[in-house]
C-alpha cells in the first residue's frame, strides 16, 4: 500500500508539473499574440503582424506539448486514482467534461486555422480565430481551476451512505469562494511568464545585435505587460489567495508561513529560515514582527494559530516542502516586481537598450516565472495533503485498488523517459525558432 | 437519463473513431505506400492539419464518460491500466511526429518522424481494436480466483496477456487471439478509411494505386469479419439476443454491411466522397452494432459471481445527469458551429491551397 501510493503520487506530480509548464505559457502568450494582431489591424504596420506570426510559431510548438501532456492527465484520474474518480466523479466530472466540451473544442478547432489559414481567411477572420484560441485557453484555465477549487474547498455536495460525493448545487461549483481569486492569480501569473519570455527574446536580439527592431518591440511590450502583471500577481490576487488559505485551511497556512508556535498578540512574517522538523522550530530565522497579522487581517495583533494548534492528522504531510515552495514563489514574485520597476525606470530615462547588465539579467530571467508558477502549485497541492478533497477524503483512499506498485513504477519510469525526450525536442525547436527570428522568409 | 447519456457518449466516441480513424489510417498508408517526398509531405499534412481537432472528441468523450458513468470510468481505466498508458504514450509520440516533422528541413529528421507517425498510428489502431475486443469479450470482474473475489466486485485488473492467449481461459489477458483479430480488423478498417481520406483530400500521385489497395483490403476485411463473428458467437452464444428481441436495432449491422459491401465497388465511384462515406459507415456500424449487442451492459463479467457493469449500476445521480444535459446541448451546438466554420474554410484538396506560415 505504502509504495503503491508513493508511485501514484510521484507519477501524478511529475506529469502535472511537466504539463503545467506549457499551459501557463499558452494562456499568457495567446493574449500577447492577440494584442499584436490587434495592433496590426489598427495601425496596419507590418511589424506587428510579423511579431504576432513569430510568436505564433513558438505558440504552436508549445501548444502541441500542452495537448500531448494534457491527455495523459485526464486519463490518469481513471488509471491511477480510480477510487477518487468513482467517489467524486459525480462532481468533478462536471467541470472536467465542460472543459473538454467548451474550451478544448474552441482552442483546437481554431488553432490550425489560425496558424495556417491567414491567406485563406483574410485579416479580420484571422484575428477572430486568434481571439477564439485565446478565449478557449482561458476558459480551460477557469474550468480546471474550478475542479481544483472544489478539491481545495468542497461546496455544493452531499455524501451518500456508500461514501460517494454527489452534486446538489451546480451553481456553487462556480460561486466557490476559492475559485475567482485562484483563477485571477493564476492568469496573472501566466501573463508574467509570457511577458518574461518575450522580454528575454527581446534582450537576446538587442545583445546579439540581430533583429534590433523586433528586440525593442518585444522588450517594450513585454515590460508593459510584465510590470502590470507582476504587480497584480502579488496584489491583490496573491494576497487574496493567502487570506483564503488562512480562512479555509488554517493548518496549511501555518505550515506555509512557517509558524511553529502560536504567538500571543500578532504574528511575525518570516523572511528566511529553515524548518527544523526535529525540534519543531525554524533555524536561522529572520522575521518582522506583527506584519503577517496586518497583511492577513489588517490588524496589528490578531492572533494566528501556529502548527502547535493542530493535530498531526490535520497538518500537511510535507511541511518543509510546503514552506520552501511558498517562500520561493513569494521571493521570486518580489524580485520580478523589482526587475520590472528597474527596467521601466531605465526605459523612462531612455537607457533601457544601452544598459547591458540589465539586458543580460532580463535575458536570463525567463526560467524563473516557470519556477514561481510550479512552486505556487506545490503550495496549493502540498497544502491540501493529507487530503485529496480537503477535510473529507484522504489521499490514501483515492488510489486505484487494483494497480500494483510494480505497474505504476513501470509507467512512472516510462513517463520520465518520454518526457525527457519531449523536453529536449521542445528546447531545440524553440531555440531554432528564436534564432531564425521574426524576419525569416519561407 | 442514463440511456440518453449512453447515446450521447456513444455518438461522440463514434465520431471520434470516424474522424481520428482517418488520420490513424493516413498514418498506416503513409507507412507502407508513400514513397516520394512530395507525397509524404502532403499525406502527412492531410492528417497533420486535423488530428488535433479530431482528438478533442476523445478528450471530450472521456470527460463526459467520467461525469456520467464515474464507476465505469474508474473500473475500466484502472483495470486496463497498462494498455491505456501504452496508448497514451503512442498518442504522444504520434502527435509529436506529425507536428515536428516539418519544423526542421533535414532528411533524416523527417524520415524518423514519418516512421514514428506511421508506426504509432498502426499500433494505435491495433490497440483500439483490441480494446473493443476486450469489451465485447468481457473481463474477470472482481478478480475472481477459485470462486472468491480479490477486489471489490466492480474492479478488475488485466495483464497484457495470459500465457494461453485464449479468450476462453479463466483469466484472459488484454491480448488474446480473439482480441488480436478484432485489432487487425480495426487496422484494416482504418487503413481503408485513411486511404479514402487521402484520395478525397489530396492530389497525391498514389491515389489510383490506393483504390486497388482499398479493394484488396476490403476483401480481407470481409473474410476476417465473418470469421470473427463466428468466434464471437462461440464465445458468447447470447450475443444476438438483443437484435432478436428488438429488431429495429438491426439498422446498425445494416449500416456496417452497406459500407462493407459498397466499398467493393470503389473503382467505379464517380465522387471521391462516396468511398469516404462508406468507410465511415463501416466504423459507425461496427461500433454501434457491438454496443447494441451488449446493451445495457457496458462491460460484461466473465465470472458468475459478480454482475456485469451496466449503464445503471455505474452512473451518476439523476441531478448531475440532468444538469449536465442542459450544458451539453449548449456545448454541442457550439461545436457544430465550429465544425461548419472549419469545413467551409477547409473544403477542397489541401494541396490546392497555399498553406504554411
Ligand atoms: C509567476 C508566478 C507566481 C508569482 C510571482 C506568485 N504566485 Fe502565488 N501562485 C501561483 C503563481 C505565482 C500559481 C502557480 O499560479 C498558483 C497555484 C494555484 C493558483 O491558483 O495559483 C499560486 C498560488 C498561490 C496561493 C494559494 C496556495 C493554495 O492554494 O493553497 C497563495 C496564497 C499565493 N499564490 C500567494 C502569492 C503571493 C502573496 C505572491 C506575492 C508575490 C505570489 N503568490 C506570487
Ligand atoms: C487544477 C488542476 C489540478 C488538479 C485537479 C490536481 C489534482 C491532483 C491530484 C488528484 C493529485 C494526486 C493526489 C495527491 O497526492 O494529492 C495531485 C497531486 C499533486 N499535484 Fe495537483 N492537480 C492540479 C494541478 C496541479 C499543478 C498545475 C501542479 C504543478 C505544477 C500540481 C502539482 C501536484 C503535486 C506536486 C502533487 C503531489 C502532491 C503529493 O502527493 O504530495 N497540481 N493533484
Ligand atoms: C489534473 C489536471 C489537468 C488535466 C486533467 C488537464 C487536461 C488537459 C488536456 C486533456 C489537455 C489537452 C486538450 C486538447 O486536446 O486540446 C490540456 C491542455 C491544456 N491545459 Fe491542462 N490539464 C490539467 C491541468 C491544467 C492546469 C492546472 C491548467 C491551467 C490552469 C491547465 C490548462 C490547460 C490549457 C490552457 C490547455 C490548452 C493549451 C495547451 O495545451 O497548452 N491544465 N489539459
Amino acid at each position: 500500500m505504502e509504495d503503491m501510493i508513493l508511485y501514484d503520487r510521484l507519477q501524478f506530480a511529475f506529469t502535472i508539473t511537466f504539463h503545467y509548464i506549457f499551459p501557463q505559457l499558452t494562456m499568457g502568450l495567446s493574449l500577447l499574440i492577440v494584442y499584436f494582431k490587434w495592433k496590426y489591424l489598427k495601425t496596419q504596420t507590418e511589424k506587428y503582424n510579423k511579431a504576432a506570426k513569430f510568436l505564433m510559431k513558438i505558440f504552436a510548438v508549445n501548444f502541441t506539448m500542452g495537448v500531448v501532456t494534457g491527455i495523459p492527465m485526464e486519463f490518469q484520474f481513471g488509471t491511477n486514482w480510480a477510487k477518487f474518480s468513482e467517489l467524486t466523479g459525480n462532481i468533478i466530472g462536471q467541470t472536467l467534461a465542460m472543459e473538454g466540451l467548451f474550451s478544448f473544442f474552441l482552442e483546437s478547432s481554431f488553432l490550425a486555422l489560425f496558424i495556417f489559414g491567414e491567406k485563406l481567411m483574410g485579416q479580420k477572420l484571422h484575428f477572430l480565430t486568434g481571439f477564439l484560441v485565446f478565449l478557449g485557453s482561458w476558459a480551460s484555465g477557469l474550468l480546471i481551476l474550478a475542479t481544483n477549487a472544489w478539491m481545495q474547498h468542497p461546496v455544493g455536495y452531499e455524501i451518500l451512505e456508500n461514501g460517494k460525493f454527489v452534486l446538489n448545487h451546480f451553481g456553487e461549483l462556480f460561486s466557490n469562494p476559492w475559485l475567482i481569486p485562484a483563477f485571477l492569480h493564476n492568469q496573472m501569473a501566466s501573463l508574467v511568464t509570457s511577458s518574461f519570455l518575450i522580454i528575454s527574446i527581446g534582450a537576446f536580439y538587442i545583445l546579439s545585435k540581430k533583429n534590433i527592431e523586433y528586440g525593442k518591440l518585444f522588450l517594450k511590450t513585454g515590460i508593459v505587460f510584465g510590470l502590470t502583471s507582476s504587480f497584480l500577481v502579488a496584489f491583490p490576487t496573491g494576497d487574496w489567495n493567502a487570506k483564503n488559505v488562512a480562512k479555509y485551511q488554517p493548518a496549511s497556512f501555518a505550515a506555509m508561513e512557517g509558524i511553529f508556535e502560536t504567538e500571543h498578540g500578532g504574528a511575525e512574517i518570516v523572511l528566511v529560515g529553515q524548518p527544523n522538523m526535529l525540534e519543531k522550530k525554524l533555524d536561522n530565522k529572520l522575521s518582522i514582527p506583527n506584519v503577517l497579522s496586518i497583511l492577513t487581517y489588517q490588524s496589528w495583533n490578531k492572533q494566528i494559530p501556529g502548527m502547535d494548534q493542530f493535530t498531526e492528522d490535520e497538518l500537511p504531510t510535507n511541511i518543509p516542502g510546503l514552506y520552501y515552495s511558498y517562500h520561493i514563489m513569494v521571493g521570486l514574485g518580489t524580485i520580478f516586481i523589482g526587475l520590472m520597476v528597474l527596467a521601466a525606470f531605465l526605459w523612462w530615462r531612455k537607457k533601457l537598450f544601452e544598459y547591458r547588465p540589465l539586458l543580460w539579467a532580463l535575458m536570463f530571467a525567463v526560467p524563473f516565472p516557470f519556477i514561481a508558477n510550479l512552486t505556487g502549485w506545490y503550495v496549493a497541492e502540498l497544502g491540501r495533503q493529507p487530503y485529496l478533497v480537503y477535510g473529507l477524503l484522504k489521499t490514501v483512499d483515492g488510489i486505484s485498488p487494483t494497480v500494483s506498485s510494480g505497474n505504476s513504477l513501470f509507467t512512472l519510469l516510462g513517463f520520465v523517459g518520454l518526457y525527457i525526450l519531449l523536453g529536449l525536442l521542445f528546447l531545440l525547436l524553440v531555440g531554432k525558432i528564436i534564432n531564425e527570428g521574426p524576419t525569416k522568409k519561407h | 437519463m442514463e440511456i440518453l447519456w449512453y447515446i450521447i457518449i456513444a455518438i461522440i466516441l463514434a465520431i471520434f473513431f470516424i474522424l481520428d480513424g482517418y488520420d490513424f489510417g493516413v498514418g498506416i498508408i503513409h507507412l507502407f505506400f508513400a514513397k516520394k517526398e512530395k507525397d509524404k509531405l502532403v499525406i502527412a499534412k492531410s492528417a497533420g492539419l486535423f488530428w488535433d481537432s479530431n482528438e478533442v472528441w476523445l478528450v471530450a468523450g472521456g470527460g463526459l464518460l467520467f461525469m456520467a458513468f464515474p464507476t465505469f470510468y474508474a473500473s475500466v481505466f484502472s483495470g486496463f491500466y497498462l494498455p491505456l498508458i501504452l496508448v497514451l504514450w503512442l498518442i504522444v509520440f504520434r502527435a509529436i511526429g506529425l507536428e515536428f516533422r516539418n519544423q526542421i528541413n533535414f532528411q533524416m529528421w523527417k524520415d524518423f518522424w514519418d516512421k514514428a507517425f506511421g508506426v504509432s498510428s498502426l499500433l494505435l489502431a491495433l490497440f483500439f481494436g483490441i480494446a473493443l475486443g476486450n469489451v465485447v469479450r468481457g473481463v474477470n470482474l472482481g478478480g475472481v480466483i477459485n470462486g472468491e473475489s480479490t477486489y471489490e466486485s466492480h474492479y478488475f485488473f488485466l495483464p497484457l496477456w495470459d500465457s494461453s492467449f485464449s479468450p476462453l481461459s479463466d483469466t484472459p489477458g488484454v491480448i488474446d487471439w480473439f482480441t488480436i483479430i478484432i485489432g487487425l480488423i480495426a487496422v484494416i478498417v482504418m487503413g481503408i478509411h485513411g486511404a479514402n481520406w487521402i484520395i478525397l483530400k489530396t492530389n497525391s500521385s498514389i491515389n489510383q494505386q490506393l483504390k486497388k489497395v482499398i479493394f484488396k483490403l476490403n476483401i480481407a476485411l470481409i473474410i476476417l469479419t465473418i470469421f470473427s463473428l463466428a468466434i464471437w458467437l462461440k464465445i458468447k452464444p447470447q450475443a444476438l439476443d438483443n437484435f432478436l428481441d428488438n429488431p429495429y436495432l438491426v439498422i446498425f449491422p445494416i449500416i456496417f454491411f452497406t459500407g462493407l459491401i459498397g466499398s467493393l465497388f470503389i473503382k467505379k465511384f464517380k465522387s471521391e466522397r462516396t468511398g469516404f462515406f462508406l468507410s465511415s459507415a463501416v466504423i459507425l456500424g461496427g461500433i454501434t452494432s457491438s454496443l447494441a449487442s451488449l446493451f445495457p451492459v457496458i462491460l460484461p463479467s466473465t465470472n458468475k459471481i459478480n454482475e456485469s457493469l451496466t449503464i445503471y449500476n455505474t452512473s451518476s445521480t439523476e441531478y448531475g445527469l440532468e444538469t449536465a444535459f442542459i450544458w451539453v446541448i449548449f456545448g454541442l451546438i457550439l461545436v457544430i458551429i465550429y465544425v461548419i466554420f472549419q469545413l467551409r474554410i477547409n473544403s477542397g484538396k489541401i494541396d490546392d491551397f497555399e498553406y504554411g506560415h
